[in-house]
């Protein structure tokens, strides 16, 4: 009786164990066919499109590149034994992705890949790693240092990069203040003259990808005037740098006389700026108010809250409601979603602090639709629900936050989340 | 019979319980320093907009302000803190905070002792007040 059942149970075994093998074949080398959790992952989404959440409590997950074959690389900005970069790989097509590898001894914000290497940031310097075909770093142990020294302050000190298609990084150094004030966020503290934060901060910086250990003097000093950058994309339509800056904050507590905490909460605009060599965006010296449409002269270097900033800073391309904390840019050149979709962009919005007493703003990912390398709409919320509550007052209520974005390479759009370290995976399932 | 029977313990519970639940509001109606309350104020108009609502503060950018060492530590030093502001590298339940904080020394010996007071009083704290007097001593040992 025994011996009857055991060999049929042992046939049926390799079959399984056969067509497990032979599935996972057929996709080995391709990124996991996207299925949507039942709950699409607990997000809101525009009908057709679907979620699900590959992987949970990575720790806190900040930018994310994916290779061609559907494996995904994660920096964080808290170290997890250790260790700031993940690699990760779905192997048995589940749908979830398991970590395989977790290597860098440092934390930091930034990851990209280009031409063969991957590319991860620290706060103070630039490593890159040769990749094998199959997009796997060679070495994990010995990256090759790229840059060095940068400025980090305490606060903006993340280093966001990407690449052009020219062998140059773009490296956002975040300026180590609120509004370059002689005390940074006090009452009625004047602006510095001539703000000297801006010599080696509160811009983008340019360097070559392939040259070792260079400094600022290697670098060039490609567009000033942006205070904290941390979502950036090269748009490679019109091989152009876009950026989206944190906007100033604290305008009433530091001027309660010139703004109400109301204003305050709703100024100034988070915006995207499409940068050219040499561009100056104005800040300390101005902001952007969505409201009257203007640049205006910042309240520490003599703004009353309507005087206009100069004209020879350049106008942002679209304005955001404010503090919302745009952490990813990206551009969408996959070909899953609906075709207006299409080379436009995603921002990831972190969501917002500096809005209390009012509730808090963000924590969603928006879609701006572009044509030519302009906006060509108005800004859409694409995907929200990360927070889990219906609304945030306090930024600790949020369960997740957006932070990074990535293109699969079959066009389904990865989103991290770097409150617990959840990773999303959003595709369009619509036949 | 057992439906009286249960319905006089519901009754006797639901009696019992809502006395409960006035002795406890007694308990709570019992007098707040007015320092506190009007360091609620002071709070509201100085110290939310970073530290929030909740004291709770924003993840890796400004610390809670719920049960640490600064508020329910050494006084001299918390007061410091409120007077000249503060830009350490703290470490509170493992995380530091990016943001730095502005010193408050235009606000008054009164109000910097409500605030604290208050702090101290409220986000699941329970210390002594802070005096105005206090502030004074500390403001003048710069
Ligand atoms: C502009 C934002 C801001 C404002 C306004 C502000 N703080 Fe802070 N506060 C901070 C930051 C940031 C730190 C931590 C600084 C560091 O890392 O060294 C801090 C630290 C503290 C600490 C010590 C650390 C802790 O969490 O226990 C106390 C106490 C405190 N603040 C109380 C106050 C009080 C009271 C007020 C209002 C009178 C106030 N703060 C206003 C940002 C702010």
């Amino acid at each position: 009786m025994r011996k009857n059942t055991i060999i049929p149970i042992f046939i049926a075994c390799l079959l399984f164990i056969g067509t497990l093998f032979s599935f996972m074949n057929k996709y080995a080398n391709e990124i996991t066919p996207f299925k949507a959790d039942a709950d699409n992952a607990g997000l809101k989404l525009p009908d057709g499109f679907g979620a699900n959440k590959i992987a949970d409590n990575l720790g806190r997950a900040r930018h994310i590149i994916t290779t061609k074959d559907g494996s995904i690389y994660i920096k964080l900005m808290r170290l997890v034994n250790g260790k700031g970069i993940l690699f990760l790989q779905d192997n048995d097509k589940d749908g979830k992705y398991e970590t395989q590898l977790a290597f860098g001894d440092y934390l930091g914000t930034g990851i990209t890949i280009k031409k063969g290497y991957l590319y991860a940031s620290s706060d103070k310097e630039i490593f890159r790693y040769k990749l094998d075909d199959a997009e796997k770093v060679i070495d994990p142990l010995k990256p090759e240092k790229i840059i060095t020294g940068l400025i980090a302050g305490k606060q903006h000190q993340t280093k966001s990069i990407v690449l052009d298609n020219d062998d140059n990084v773009y490296v956002n150094i975040g300026s180590p203040s609120n509004s370059c004030q002689e005390m940074d966020r006090g009452l009625e503290s004047k602006g510095r003259a001539g703000c000297p934060i801006l010599d080696s901060a509160g811009g983008i910086w340019q360097f070559k990808a392939d040259k070792l250990n260079q400094t600022y003097v290697d670098g060039v000093k490609y567009a000033t005037g942006l205070r904290n950058v941390m979502g950036l994309d090269w748009n490679t339509q019109n091989n152009t740098l876009y950026v989206m800056q944190h906007g100033r904050d604290n305008l009433s507590s530091s001027w309660p006389k010139l703004y109400t905490d109301k204003q305050s909460a709703e100024l100034p605009a988070e915006v995207m700026y499409m940068l050219k060599k040499g561009d100056n965006a104005g800040w300390p010296y101005t902001y952007y108010d969505p409201f009257l449409n203007k640049k205006i002269l910042a309240p520490e270097y003599g703004g009353d809250g309507k005087k206009e900033g100069s004209k020879e800073f350049i106008d942002p391309i679209v304005a955001f409601p404010a503090h919302m904390a745009p952490n990813g840019l990206l551009f969408y050149t996959g070909n899953m979603f609906p075709e207006r979709y299409k080379n436009g962009a995603f921002v990831a919005f972190h969501g917002s602090w500096n809005r209390a007493p009012e509730k808090q703003a963000g924590y969603f990912v928006v879609f701006v639709p572009f044509k030519d390398g302009k906006p060509a709409g108005k800004w859409e919320v694409f995907a929200d629900g990360f927070s889990g509550v219906n609304e945030v007052i306090v930024p600790k209520e949020a369960q997740h936050r957006p932070c990074g974005l990535a293109q699969g390479s079959d066009g389904s759009l990865f989103v991290t989340d770097d409150v617990k370290g959840a990773v999303y995976r959003i595709g369009y399932t619509k036949k | 019979m057992k439906k009286i029977i249960c319905a006089a313990i519901l009754m006797i519970g639901f009696i019992l319980n809502s006395t409960a639940q006035t002795t406890k509001k007694t308990v709570a109606k019992a007098p707040v320093s007015p320092s506190i309350v009007n360091g609620k104020l002071v709070y509201t108009k100085y110290c939310m907009v970073c530290h929030q609502i909740d004291g709770g503060g924003v993840m890796g950018l400004n610390p809670p302000l719920s049960k640490t060492e600064y508020v329910l530590g050494d006084q001299k030093r918390l007061i410091n803190i409120v007077l000249k502001g503060f830009n350490t590298e703290i470490e509170i339940d493992g995380d530091t905070y990016a943001n730095p904080m502005p010193g408050l020394g235009h606000l008054t010996d009164q109000q910097v002792a409500d605030v604290l007071s208050f702090v101290r009083n409220s986000f699941g704290n329970k210390a002594s007040v802070i005096t105005p007097a206090q502030v004074k001593v500390v403001r003048a040992s710069k």
